[in-house]
């Protein structure tokens, strides 16, 4: 029995999704019989976290600050074990522009992609250059900032006249955006707990349109099949495409890698995320349950991973 | 007893309704919304603040000494006596004499809506709606599966023209509303009121189609200019009009009083209706209702709130004048607690208020007083919830992300527009335009006026 902390809600935009991921964590954490102090993050976290002195933190939390190495950061600093990637592979997976290039560097295959800054259009007359990238890219082109998870902000640019509030959109979410090559096919995704890659889920939408933030977050908007039936040695070939980015970040313990199957039977990556999301709809304990591995046994290694890693 | 949050147990025992109940991305912005550093101009709050709790004090020890059993007990579901004789009061205030037994006590103007609903609409009928409309109604209307058909307003409020097309079109295809849904004083969201004309032929309307219209009235007493034109329910007489009024605005949100004026045949329903949902309205808050109506001159206090929100309105508008780009535009309010503002379309107030929320403000994104899509590039403002200083530092941030979105759209697509406009050049609506698209901006000579 141990005594952890979990860490949810926060300041990020996905404050919602990580309360629901963290009072799940919360009630299996119980029934493991383990000690549990909930932690809304806020000016108060180290005043809070110096007060519980927990075993283990469990970061049940998204996006900005959470999955950023932000929190990780801090934990590191109070010398409290916790769950998940380190700082530096937060750094990396957040951060979708590095993350893509690094990935292009090492041949693991992502869309092309252009990645602009603020300054770049205010400053450097970037948008001179869009004709050429939308030629290069062709429409529909997928616009979304650079470190947004969730769907949040991105947009598909249907024609030139789209592009511009598209970038204002995205630039809402983040100084930095990408415009990326827009892969038409079947939405893919492989968790990986512990070094193991899970049974691939398939998102398929229900309506039409794109698998975008609602659909993500709500039951019955999309349909999600596990472990997806994919033609003759994809399966392996996408679980072995997301272990090798997992591991080229970094990535330690859990997280999950989001994938593209292009019509074209081609597979790209698209991004990995460090802290998935562990609510009703998400995707990791949906694979963890693919491969018979309940939600509770789950969240119980994640837990041991996080010990097992802290320095006795 | 640690209670399950594990949604997939519970979730094949949904009703199918619940679907339409949806969470979406931005309710979930908004939850970031209630953080203390936030300036919230997103709420509808009035400020409560400014009721004398000596007073709150003497009213819970009137009831305390002289109707504590009664207070305690259940009520009558069409409400108390004692209380409509209040209601009756702050209707005469507008003009509208209404008997007790054309009237129901409610939980809130809220449950008159939900009511109403309940009591007219089978799954797929149609309700028209303002568009934009009270953002609280829209969960109402979906819950009941209803099918909401918006028609676009001016400065003049809902345009009629416009309903009798879509009345029109909606039967050329069989179909015939339940219900005309509208808030013609002060709209929330839009703040514009209907005009005495437009009242009229809506009542007219009403008639000659014998459709129903739900008057919802929450803010016609927080009048800060003008004189009031007349409310629906006095002009029909009580034939097709329901009305609905609240002491939400001009005593307290908090005790959850309401009412519901209709013609006896739709009121017996509803009474019924509200038998199932909660047998009837707080006795406590009625009580209290008439204790302070007893202890107190209500007018005076409703009076002051005009005073106070007057000067967050006008502070609101100059901070709008001096903050926002020349591309916005927005109405001004002679009442109410809104101002509704339209952005240039390239801009999407959803993803505006998470680049807002950085600077720790808030606003309502126009999409929630739309259920078709439409408003993306509009938002709500609230006046009444914050402090002058508040209102004003929180419209200079939103000022200032607005101009920093429409200056980045001017790079990218090379027009290079100039963004301020520090002169006070000519900015109202041309002259010779009858009907003024929704929003009006506000014109430039009134910020002599208010200061």
């Amino acid at each position: 029995v141990s005594r952890v902390a979990v860490l949810k809600g926060g300041r990020s935009l996905e404050r919602q999704v990580s309360l629901r991921s963290g009072a799940r964590v919360e009630d299996a954490l119980e029934r493991l019989g383990h000690d549990v102090v909930a932690l809304d993050v806020g000016q108060d976290l180290i005043v809070r976290l110096r007060e519980a002195a927990p075993d283990v933190a469990f970061i049940a939390m998204h996006g900005r600050d959470g999955e950023d190495g932000t929190v990780q950061e801090l934990l590191e600093i109070l010398d409290i074990p916790y769950t998940g990637s380190g700082v530096l592979a937060c750094v990396r997976a957040t951060d979708k522009v590095l993350a893509k290039h690094l990935m292009i560097e090492a041949g693991i295959p992502t869309p092309e992609f252009f990645a602009f800054s603020e300054t770049a259009f205010r400053e450097l007359g970037a948008a001179d250059a869009l004709p050429a990238i939308e030629e290069r890219l062709e429409f529909p082109i997928v616009v979304k900032p650079s470190s947004q998870g969730s769907a949040l902000g991105i947009k598909f640019a249907r024609s030139a006249a789209d592009v511009p509030a598209a970038l204002v959109a995205a630039f809402s979410y983040d100084s930095r955006v990408l415009l990326e090559r827009y892969v038409d096919g079947r939405d893919l995704a492989v968790s990986i707990l512990d070094g193991e890659p899970l049974p691939v889920v398939e998102a398929v939408p229900t309506g039409d349109g794109f698998y975008d933030f609602e659909a993500r977050y709500e039951i019955g908007r999309t349909e999600f099949v596990c472990p997806a039936t994919l033609p003759d040695g994809l399966t392996e070939q996408a679980q072995e495409l997301a272990l090798r980015t997992y591991e080229l970040l970094g990535c330690s313990a859990f997280g999950r890698v989001d994938l593209m199957l292009g019509a074209d039977g081609e597979l790209t990556v698209l991004e990995a995320n460090p802290i998935p999301g562990l609510t009703e709809t998400s995707l990791l304990p949906q694979a963890a349950e693919a491969a018979g591995i309940s939600f509770d046994e789950l969240v119980g290694r994640i837990v041991e991973l996080a010990l097992e890693r802290a320095p006795a | 007893v640690s209670t399950s949050r594990d949604i997939e147990r519970y979730a094949g025992l949904f009703a199918a309704r619940t679907r339409v109940m949806k969470s979406s991305a931005m309710r979930d912005l908004m939850a970031v919304t209630a953080r203390p550093e936030v300036i919230s101009l997103a709420g509808g709050l009035p400020d409560t603040s400014t009721f004398p709790p000596d007073t709150f004090a003497a009213v819970a020890q009137r009831i305390a000494s002289e109707s504590c059993a009664k207070a305690l007990q259940y009520g009558p579901t069409e409400g108390l006596d004692e209380t409509k004789d209040c209601i009756a009061q702050v209707m005469a205030a507008e003009g509208m004499r209404v008997a007790p037994e054309d009237m129901i006590v409610t939980t809130g103007g809220q449950q008159v809506i939900d009511l109403v609903t309940k009591t007219l609409i089978d799954p797929g009928d149609v309700v028209i709606a303002e568009g934009p409309t009270y953002p609280g109604a829209v969960p109402v209307f979906s819950a009941y599966e209803a099918d909401v058909v918006q028609v676009d307003m001016d400065s003049d409020g809902m345009r009629i023209d416009l309903l009798e097309e879509t009345l029109d079109r909606l039967e050329r295809h069989g179909r015939t509303p339940k219900f005309i849904y509208t808030v013609p004083s002060f709209q929330n969201p839009a703040g514009v009121t209907m005009s005495q004309p437009r009242r009229r032929r809506l009542v007219e309307v009403a008639h000659e189609r014998e459709l129903l219209v739900l008057e919802d009235n929450p803010y016609g007493l927080l009048r800060y200019e003008g004189d009031p034109p007349s409310p629906l329910l006095s002009l029909d007489g009580g034939v097709y009009v329901m009305y609905l009024g609240t002491f939400s605005k001009i005593l307290s949100p908090g005790i959850r009083l309401g009412w519901v004026v209709a013609p006896p045949p739709v009121l017996e329903k509803i009474n019924l209706g509200k038998q199932g949902t909660d047998l009837c309205t707080s006795t406590l808050s009625q009580l209290m209702v008439q204790a302070y109506f007893e202890e107190c001159r209500w007018r005076d206090y409703v009076e002051s709130l005009t005073e106070v929100y007057r000067a967050r309105r006008d502070t609101m508008l100059d901070a709008l004048a001096d903050h926002f780009p020349r591309q916005a535009e927005w109405t001004r309010p002679a009442g109410g607690l809104f101002i509704w503002v339209t952005l240039p379309d390239f801009i999407d107030t959803t993803d505006l208020l998470a680049r807002a929320l950085r600077d720790n403000v808030a606003f309502v994104p126009g999409e929630a007083a739309f259920l078709d899509g439409r408003g993306r590039n509009a938002m709500r403002l609230n006046f009444s919830g914050s402090n002058e200083d508040a209102i004003r530092e929180g419209i200079r941030r939103i000022g200032e992300v607005v101009t920093e979105q429409v200056e980045l759209y001017g790079t990218l697509t090379g027009e290079h527009q100039a963004v301020r406009v520090d002169e006070p050049v000519a900015r109202e609506a041309t002259p010779g335009d009858n009907v003024l698209p929704l929003p009006k901006r506000s014109a430039r000579p009134r910020r002599a006026e208010g200061s």
